[in-house]
């Protein structure tokens, strides 16, 4: 097994390269970005905070349907986003919306799934996402096809799977790795490791020493790194890019984060099961302070740029928002529609029943 | 044409997909070297190569997850369960991923995938080979579940099967593999799935059925008829989702009487919906009421009591008769 600088680290420690007063302590690790590169993510970062705390408040306000948290992640989702091409294709899970707007799918229609509507899920062409899945690790098992899929037409993209710690418990996620190792498929494995799955803390999930060593019973690489450290992310996925076009085969990523709200806005109470000490203690190390000091220190973010962000996102949410509103409502024959390419005999019939109330 | 088996047509199926269409690709546990446990894909591997036709590691959910993933980057995955009794495995890939891809993405990606999966009893296997378990998928919105009864059926079938761009579910019964020979053209044809074969006309009882059950179901007509020279109509569905009712409806308004003949248990299979739909649809044309020859309620049986567990031809002349007399 070929043994890269970021991807295959021996030991617990995660790799970072950013340390939380933003000053570089792995020179030698630093991704080549640009400084126009380096701001983009930090805007990226800015801008979906702000729309996690708008989405919250929508939510509450009726407004938005299911949605899971995202902030504190910001460093995971953007990281590793911003390090794959728009050719690569992404199987996110139910909390992994950024990742796919991002990737192209407009934030209207991420409204519109949260919200329940079929247009939430009618991916554009080109936007090369799968819709959320909401089965923990069948997306993972599911990633192995979409990379041999591009292995046999010897096309040099990857498939990139995002997961919680819980979802390593489960088969499809070592299914999925087992076969993407037997097969050196160029999938990147992420979990995001925000130390619950809902109540359960990850002590309860495995006694591993961690998720990263998971990566051993199937025979593939893998990475530990500080999911707050935006630098130390991009440059682990960048690397399990280039294992996987390269040929050298599928990385598991196990990224250390931590979700500041609740699991999702159907009713968690956090407080129920953590400590506020805990939160405190993982707010210290948020992702934006530290990014946001490193940036600052070379000169390349200032209060302005922030508040100019925070801006867009709150319009962009709320155009976003507008266009979900005027999108026109389902019907029980917009259903039957897509059921089949050819509609059988009793969906017909269904069909033509529903027209004419419908019609009504 | 040729007198094939129906693993030899299946496999001729196979053959004839994975060289018009290269974005067949066929795999499951040890259908590659090994041509498969039943020989179905014996030699495939040797003619299109290691990447239209492999093996995989033992784990069905991964196989059903392989076959998702590709399928929605263009290909059209044929993969193999090695024995229906273990799609417990993989329930999510086929009911709630494969199943759901057109509708949950509103039409934008859809899911090509023909799960093939040998069934059915009369052969002594061991536990969880032989279940009928066709009656989950009926209740499955978004798959189409077909099984053949003959060589012909099987091959014809197969190819739309491979053709149609939803996932199908193809379902082998194992007593039928190897029973008879058939004939069957060479080259490609297809039969639409969906439409039911009435496979012996007759004028006095409609007796619906579908895998090795159309077998036992022709021989009690012909004793019927024999006995007390009743007319009896046997209708091969071929297709248990979507069926086709229309063909049903036909036989049963022509009959005025009607049973329902399958392998799974009473309160499995299909049975029980084609007796609902000839209530809400032809209840006027009935001269008595709709039944059902089925297994009885219990777990699928030990080997050694397959003989008097599974319906035979004595069972479904007493439902036969019953039904006449009534």
């Amino acid at each position: 097994m070929s043994v890269s600088t970021a991807v295959e680290q021996k030991g617990n420690e995660p790799l970072q390269i950013l340390a939380p007063d933003g000053t570089v302590v792995r020179p030698d690790l630093m991704p080549n970005l640009s400084d126009d590169q380096l701001r983009d993510l930090m805007r990226k970062m800015v801008f979906t905070r702000v729309w996690d705390q708008r989405a919250i408040s929508l939510n509450r306000q009726g407004r938005l349907g299911f949605y899971a948290p995202v902030a504190g992640q910001e460093a995971t989702m953007i990281g590793s986003e911003s390090a794959i091409d728009k050719e690569d294709f992404i199987l996110p899970s139910y909390r992994d919306i950024p990742q796919m707007v991002w990737h192209g799918f407009p934030m209207y229609q991420a409204f519109l799934y949260s919200r329940g509507h079929i247009h939430g899920g009618q991916i554009p062409e080109g936007v090369n996402v799968l819709m959320p899945q909401i089965i923990i690790a069948s997306q993972c098992a599911q990633a192995t096809g979409v990379a041999m899929g591009y292995k046999l037409r010897g096309e040099k993209k990857v498939a990139i799977t995002y997961f919680g710690d819980g979802a390593t418990s489960q088969g499809d996620f070592y299914e999925g790795m087992n076969f993407a190792g037997v097969y050196k498929l160029p999938v990147i494995f992420f979990s995001q490791n925000n130390g619950y799955a809902i109540s359960v803390p990850f002590e309860k999930q495995t006694a591993a020493e961690n998720i990263a060593v998971k990566a051993q019973a199937a025979g593939i690489a893998s990475a530990r790194v500080d999911g707050m450290d935006i630098l130390a992310v991009y440059k682990v996925v960048q690397e399990a890019k280039e294992r996987g076009i390269n040929g050298e085969g599928a990385t598991l990523i196990e990224a250390l984060t931590y979700r500041y709200g609740p699991h999702t806005m159907a009713g968690d109470d956090p407080t129920r099961y953590r400590q506020s000490e805990e939160q405190n203690e993982w707010e210290q190390k948020d992702p934006l302070i530290r990014f946001r000091k490193f940036l600052e220190n070379k000169g390349l973010w200032s209060e302005k740029d922030e508040e100019a962000v925070i801006e867009e996102a709150k319009q962009a949410v709320a155009d976003a928002i507008k266009k979900a509103d005027e999108y026109p409502k389902m019907k029980v024959t917009d259903l039957i529609d897509v059921m089949f390419e050819t509609l059988p005999d009793y969906l017909q019939e269904q069909k033509a029943e529903y027209a004419a109330k419908e019609s009504k | 044409m040729a007198q094939m088996t129906m693993v030899q047509a299946i496999n001729d199926a196979m053959r004839v997909e994975l060289a018009r269409d290269e974005k067949v690709l066929v795999f499951g546990e040890d259908v590659g070297v090994n041509g498969g446990v039943f020989r179905v894909t014996e030699g495939l591997q040797k003619e299109f190569g290691e990447h239209r036709v492999f093996d995989t590691p033992l784990a069905e959910s991964g196989i059903g997850g392989l076959a998702v993933g590709l399928s929605v980057n263009g290909f059209r995955p044929v993969a193999e369960i090695q024995f229906f009794g273990f799609v417990f495995e993989v329930f999510d890939m086929v009911a709630s991923q494969a199943a759901r891809m057109r509708f949950r993405s509103g039409g934008r990606f859809n899911s090509p995938i023909t799960f093939r999966s040998p069934f059915g009893g009369g052969v002594k296997t061991p536990e969880l080979h032989a279940d009928s378990l066709e009656g989950l998928f009926l209740q499955t919105p978004g798959v189409k579940v077909v099984i053949p009864s003959n060589p012909y059926d099987a091959k014809g079938l197969l190819i739309s099967a491979i053709r149609d761009n939803d996932p199908v579910i193809f379902l082998e019964h194992m007593k039928l593999y190897r029973s008879f020979r058939g004939e069957v053209p060479e080259g490609e044809y297809t039969i639409p799935i969906g439409k039911a074969n009435v496979v012996r006309e007759g004028s006095d009882l409609t007796i619906i059925t579908y895998g090795a059950m159309v077998h036992t179901s022709l021989k009690a007509a012909e004793e019927l008829e024999k006995a007390r020279g009743a007319k009896v109509e046997v209708i091969d569905l071929r297709t248990i989702t979507p069926l086709d009712m229309e063909t049903v409806l036909a036989s049963v308004q022509k009959t005025n009487r009607a049973i329902v003949v399958q392998e799974a248990q009473k309160h499995a299979g299909v049975a029980a919906e084609i007796i609902a739909q000839i209530n809400e649809k032809a209840i006027l044309h009935l001269e008595a009421p709709v039944l059902r020859v089925t297994a009885p309620d219990t777990v699928y049986p030990f080997a050694q009591a397959e003989d008097i567990w599974l319906p035979d031809v004595k069972r479904v002349i007493d439902a036969a008769t019953q039904v006449l007399d009534f």
